[in-house]
């Protein structure tokens, strides 16, 4: 991909920004590039991930660095680019004395909608987020899965290019919480929506994004598509075996193959490629006298990409 | 095929240039008062002084007898006077809580998310609190003047009275500009419109006592600038072309009432962002 293709293709780009409030630096000298499509934004509290979303909405000033999105510079079109975008925040948002559709028509109409647009909009998109029967309701007498939902709805309305999702499933119940990731998904890989999904809960964003960019004490710490981060499958198993097996575990060493225990009694063994993958391992036992009694590839998860990046074990 | 597709549809309709939300702002929290029942009685009441103007100035017009009932320039100045009671009350009920019940619920970053300038969000709550303000002061002057001009049959009022009508314009709009700047400033500062209306009252009346009490030990009213109601009485009361009452000079009261003013923006400006960052 060509340098303009590769710029066409990110709708973030953030080149060496600083933000530093008091004493405390929350981002240091980050660069990072979101894609089009779902982008996870991962780290844990206080990594930095909020004050980045909020530095490209505009509410942060950066000490330094330059900021585009949509292909706009942040500092120059604040306005035109919070046309085009939409934010959840991650705390409980909503504007007092509203019931829910005046609420997102409200919104719309703030994003710029005519009245009467931004009233149909606001039935469509709490239908779509699955308010549709509670729309009439004071948004203050909301659940707290309902008004994450508003939430999202809100930030909707108006049809945006990107959306900013900050921890969207944030104190949802375990069904509202799939529903929610559900809604993401289908938002960022059939409606043809991109988003950010700031959040630092793992299966969140490897459920629903393709690319992510892992955050740790204001810095970059990987960022790429998750399956490349990931790495090929197929080369770490997990193993079972009967019979001598501090033994074996000396026999698959003396051969290149590194293992690591794991919960209960199953183990990891990394094969190298050149040993051929899980025949090696087949042939060791079969040398060492060992029955095989579980075998499969381990597929690495994002949080291995995760505790790599942030140098955990 | 559906019939009806209720799933995520893009829009294509068109959309308003940025700079009018405030617009959006202000007509939103105008609606939410007027369907307060116990708002529409406060203004009926702060309504009713007009009436008896209205009433005073008719037979004034009509029976010659009672032409000690005759208004001058000076019964414009003491209509507005007596509204001050009024926009007290009605800038603490509805100014209080116009942005402390945003930072309740985090609304600033909703709105500020928005296509919309911060002077935008600030401007709609303004325009809210204004419109009201103007309601029981400058929009019933004008009327009664209207008023006088219809019972009289002529202009002659007018004609000897040339600055009457710009004195209620600017009278009105520097205590409208007063109240729902100081107001507002307030109200940025707490996320309890309770707190914020005590506060607004409590500055109001500790200001005046404090005049007070200075004004009984030193016996002159020349600390008159230390009330903030005391400066706004000095200088509305030169621009309706009446003596001052305080010996204060009216510039000065006029300097306290722009550093008021100033320092209502500053603090506006500090304290309405998208997210309060804490060092």
């Amino acid at each position: 991909m060509d340098t303009a293709a590769a710029a066409a293709a990110n709708v973030v780009a953030l080149d060496d920004v600083t933000v530093i409030y008091g004493k405390n630096q929350a981002l240091k000298n980050v660069t990072a590039r979101f894609t089009k499509g779902a982008v996870g934004l991962l780290g844990p509290n206080g990594a930095g991930k909020s004050t980045m979303l909020k530095a490209l909405l505009g509410f942060v000033k950066p000490d330094q660095g330059r900021m585009t999105v949509l292909d706009m510079n942040v500092a120059d079109s604040p306005l035109a680019i919070r046309a085009r975008i939409g934010y959840m925040p991650e705390s409980d948002a909503h504007i007092p004395g509203m019931n829910a559709v005046t609420f997102v028509a409200y919104c719309g109409q703030l994003a710029g909608l005519p009245p009467v647009d931004a009233m149909q909009r606001a039935h469509e998109v709490l239908q779509y987020v699955g308010l549709g029967e509670a729309r009439y309701r004071n948004v203050e007498t909301y659940s707290t899965g309902m008004k994450q939902r508003i939430k999202l709805a809100q930030a909707l309305v108006h049809d945006p290019d990107l959306l900013f999702l900050d921890e969207p499933t944030n104190g949802m119940d375990p069904k509202g919480r799939d529903e929610m990731l559900e809604l993401v998904r289908d938002l960022g890989h059939n409606k043809g929506v991109s988003l950010i999904l700031s959040s630092h809960l793992l299966p969140d964003v490897e459920y629903t994004c393709d690319h992510v960019v892992v955050m740790d004490k204001g810095q970059i710490a990987t960022q790429g598509r998750i399956n490349e981060l990931k790495g090929p499958a197929g080369r770490v198993y997990e193993l079972r075996i009967k019979g001598n097996l501090p033994g074996f575990i000396e026999a698959l060493a003396k051969e290149g193959m590194d293992t690591h225990a794991t919960d209960e009694d199953v183990m990891r063994v990394f094969v190298p490629d050149a040993l051929g993958g899980h025949q090696a391992i087949f042939r060791a036992a079969a040398r060492f006298g060992v029955q095989v009694r579980h075998l499969r590839p381990s597929v690495p998860t994002l949080e291995d990409v995760f505790a790599k990046a942030i140098g955990e074990d | 095929m559906p019939i009806h597709d209720q799933s995520y549809r893009h829009y294509g309709g068109g959309r308003a240039l940025p700079g009018r939300s405030w617009m959006v702002i202000a007509w939103a929290g105008i609606r939410a008062f007027l369907r307060k029942r116990v708002f529409l009685g406060l203004m009926l009441f702060a309504l009713a002084p007009v009436m008896v103007r209205i009433v005073q100035f008719w037979i004034a017009s009509q029976y010659p007898q009672a032409s000690v009932l005759s208004p001058t320039a000076e019964t414009f100045r003491q209509f507005l006077e007596q509204q001050d009671f009024f926009v007290f009350i009605i800038t603490v009920y509805v100014g209080a809580g116009l942005i402390a019940n945003d930072r309740r619920a985090n609304a600033l970053q909703i709105y500020l998310s928005k296509p919309l300038m911060r002077t935008e969000y600030i401007a709609g709550k303004l325009a809210i609190l204004f419109f009201f303000l103007c309601l029981v002061t400058l929009v019933p002057a004008l009327l009664l003047v209207l008023m006088k001009v219809a019972f009289d049959g002529n202009f002659l009022f007018l004609k000897n009275n040339l600055f009457v009508v710009p004195a209620i314009i600017v009278g009105s709009l520097l205590q409208v500009i007063v109240a729902s700047f100081t107001m507002l400033a307030l109200s940025s500062l707490s996320k309890s419109a309770r707190y914020v209306g005590i506060l607004y009252v409590g500055i109001t009346f500790f200001t005046t006592a404090m005049f007070g009490v200075l004004y009984a030990i030193t016996g002159t009213s020349r600390v008159s600038w230390i009330s903030i109601t005391a400066n706004l009485t000095q200088v509305v009361d030169v621009i309706f072309r009446l003596k001052p009452r305080y010996a204060t000079p009216w510039q000065v009261s006029l300097l306290v009432i722009l550093g008021l003013i100033v320092l209502s923006v500053s603090v506006l400006e500090r304290r309405v962002r998208g997210v309060e960052v804490v060092t």
